[in-house]
């Protein structure tokens, strides 16, 4: 399979995940390891940056595990630049998940928001991954912005709910010159599978992998999804017909 | 604001509708529960005809809390600034008659208390508590008890009087987090005979400061229920439909719901008109996970060690710890009247080993003041 490249940095996994909701740190750190996951996303208002001891960095610090410390409890672009700044300085990482969702309900993302503070970290320097809604307009202005790749959802966080903007989601791949990650309410491997097939260049699963009974097998499962999807695509898919073919009642004429 | 929505909402006609429902409006609300639910599924889910639902519900439950919050609870801790307070709450220790001693945390005070909370749990939601005494302990002194508690919390909520816009922003501006206030009861007819006088008999000012957290931008608001007063299934009906309200009106803020119950008294103190049981209670929260799955439910060391134990997997979503509920009980005056007696009272530290015994992990730090704007142009 080929590697996925961002901003200049390889990724062999295309399976990205998230910290949050595990029954405890030790769970979090090995469902993770299993899931074979190069870049992990960490939300700063839980941990404790600056603090080499915080317990949930401690466990996702293993080689080849890049941190992607995201923005989520932001309202606007000005306290996303704000934490950004911080959380290079304290993490010693210019890459940054932009999550600015004004509604807590939904957490749905603020799209102009998410423009301006990507269009400002990117001159200074920042690997902007923007959260967004499917929205591809959004998604092209992003690019041109800056971003290092697109994060749009498929469904509403925590949801569970598949591609429930697939149509979306498939003008957004079409039209990308950025990798575009499909980020946000993927439940099942089937459904990871599903974006990969659809030519999305990664995944990124939190709540699937920290809610299932068994986080670590559930880590597994879309591990092989995630792969099995991108493989699919590779290979390239075989078009669905459309119903049996035995006659040409409109081109027998040719004939 | 939502007085003028309450005028339109009949506590009688809530009471007979909630009285009224059957086992097939519980059914339809339970299988809808996946979407938001109206008011009116909430009232089937709380009524009696819900009773026989309990294990359903609490299997719904337990998925939406899991799926929004995962398996996780987060800890706070209340300190009580002072229990001095112009009201006559004819429930509360407090009360303005009652000949306790009164004080009013120093900064040196609020300080001792602070390091001693930190001694017990590493604590970074902290919940700032006060009387109502705008003279002596009013907004300037309750920002620079903001201010004192910063450097060492990462995220401040108060419970104080109901406030003016302006100054609900004044200390949002400062660096608070959330409001909690306790309506204490929706029954605006009853509502002066619990509350006779004093800034707290003005029912309006009190429903409406909820509008005013909202306008002021606070990032989150609690609501409460005092359990005991009223029917209680109308009383919650009726914070149902502000939540609502709220939800639908500030949409950029974050709501969590309280129904502390009160407790027969043993002492010829106030006795509540209404004794919630176990049951009750459950089916209460349960009713309120499916009817809101992004909903912070707290439950605070009123209730037992047993019960909480017992109703970690249920929704709840946050919980309080090492608790006291005088001014100065951590460090200063230990011997204090307290605002309530608690129930619970394991250490933080065994709080969290027994909540990790049920398969969750305890979150302390959920939020981090880089996050908020408004303090930051403060330091800037």
């Amino acid at each position: 399979m080929k590697p996925l490249i961002i901003a200049g940095k390889e990724f062999s996994s295309r399976l990205f995940t998230g910290t949050g909701k595990f029954s405890s740190n030790r769970t979090m750190g090995e469902a993770i390891l299993a899931s074979g996951s190069e870049l992990v996303t960490v939300a700063l208002k839980r941990v404790n940056i600056g603090d080499n001891a915080d317990d949930m960095l401690m466990h996702i610090q293993y080689p080849g595990i890049n941190l992607l410390p995201n923005t989520s409890g932001v309202r606007n672009a000005k306290e996303a630049i704000f934490a950004a700044q911080l959380a290079r300085e304290a993490l010693g990482t210019n890459w940054i998940k932009l999550e600015i969702h004004p509604d807590p309900k939904y957490l749905l993302a603020d799209g102009e928001e998410t423009l301006a503070a990507t269009r400002a970290l990117a001159k200074e320097g920042f690997i902007v991954l923007p959260y967004i809604q499917a929205d591809p307009v959004l998604c092209k202005k992003l690019e041109d912005a800056g971003a290092a790749a697109v994060m749009p959802l498929g469904s509403p966080i925590g949801s569970n709910q598949g591609l429930q903007t697939r149509e979306f989601l498939r003008i957004i791949i079409e039209q990308s010159n950025v990798p575009v990650v499909v980020d946000a309410g993927l439940g099942a491997p089937s459904h990871a599978s599903e974006a990969m097939e659809m030519g999305a260049d990664a995944v990124l699963i939190n709540t699937a992998i920290a809610v299932a009974n068994d986080p670590i097998r559930m880590a597994i499962a879309f591990k092989m999804a995630v792969e099995a999807g991108r493989m699919a695509f590779e290979a390239k898919l075989g078009i669905k017909s459309m119903g049996a073919h035995a006659s040409s009642p409109l081109t027998s004429f040719l004939s | 604001m939502f007085s003028d929505e309450l005028e339109n909402i009949s506590w009688e006609e809530t009471t007979k509708t909630i009285n009224a429902k059957t086992s097939g409006d519980v059914e339809r609300a339970i299988q809808k529960s996946k979407d938001q639910l109206t008011v009116d599924d909430f009232m089937a889910l709380i009524s009696p005809a819900a009773e026989p639902y309990l294990e359903q519900m609490a299997e719904l439950s337990r998925d939406y809390t899991q799926m929004r919050f995962g398996k996780t609870i987060s800890m706070y801790v209340p300190l009580y600034l002072t229990n001095s307070c112009m009201n006559s709450c004819v429930y509360c220790g407090f009360q303005h008659s009652n000949p306790i001693k009164r004080i009013i945390l120093t900064d040196d005070e609020i300080m001792n208390e602070l390091k001693a909370i930190k001694k017990i749990g590493p604590f970074q939601n902290l919940l700032l508590v006060t009387g109502e005494n705008p003279r002596d302990a009013g907004v300037e002194y309750i920002k620079n008890a903001i201010w004192i508690s910063k450097p060492l919390f990462n995220n401040l909520s108060i419970e104080v009087m109901p406030l003016a816009t302006d100054e609900y922003a004044q200390l949002t501006q400062a660096g608070l987090y959330g409001v909690v206030c306790f309506q204490e009861t929706y029954n605006k007819a009853r509502y002066n005979v619990y509350h006779p006088r004093g800034m707290k008999s003005k029912f309006d000012w009190r429903v409406n400061g909820f509008d005013r957290m909202g306008q002021a931008g606070v990032h989150k608001v609690g609501m409460g229920v005092l359990i005991g007063l009223e029917n209680w299934r109308t009383d919650v009906s009726m914070m149902a439909y502000h939540l609502r309200y709220m939800q639908k009106n500030y949409w950029k803020t974050k709501y969590s719901v309280n129904f502390p119950r009160m407790r027969p008294s043993e002492n010829g103190h106030f006795q509540p008109n209404v004794i919630m049981t176990d049951k009750e209670y459950v089916q209460l929260m349960l009713a309120f996970r499916l009817f809101d799955h992004d909903v912070d439910i707290s439950v605070s060391t009123r209730e037992n060690k047993e019960f909480r134990n017992n109703i970690l997997q249920l929704g709840v979503t946050s919980m309080s710890a090492g608790s006291k509920t005088d001014p100065g009980g951590y460090a200063t005056y230990p011997e204090a009247l307290e605002q309530f007696a608690v129930s619970d009272e394991r250490t933080p530290q065994v709080v969290e080993n027994d909540i990790r015994k049920s398969g969750y992990e305890v979150v302390w730090k959920d939020w981090d003041e880089c996050l908020q704007d408004d303090f930051k142009t403060q330091i800037a």
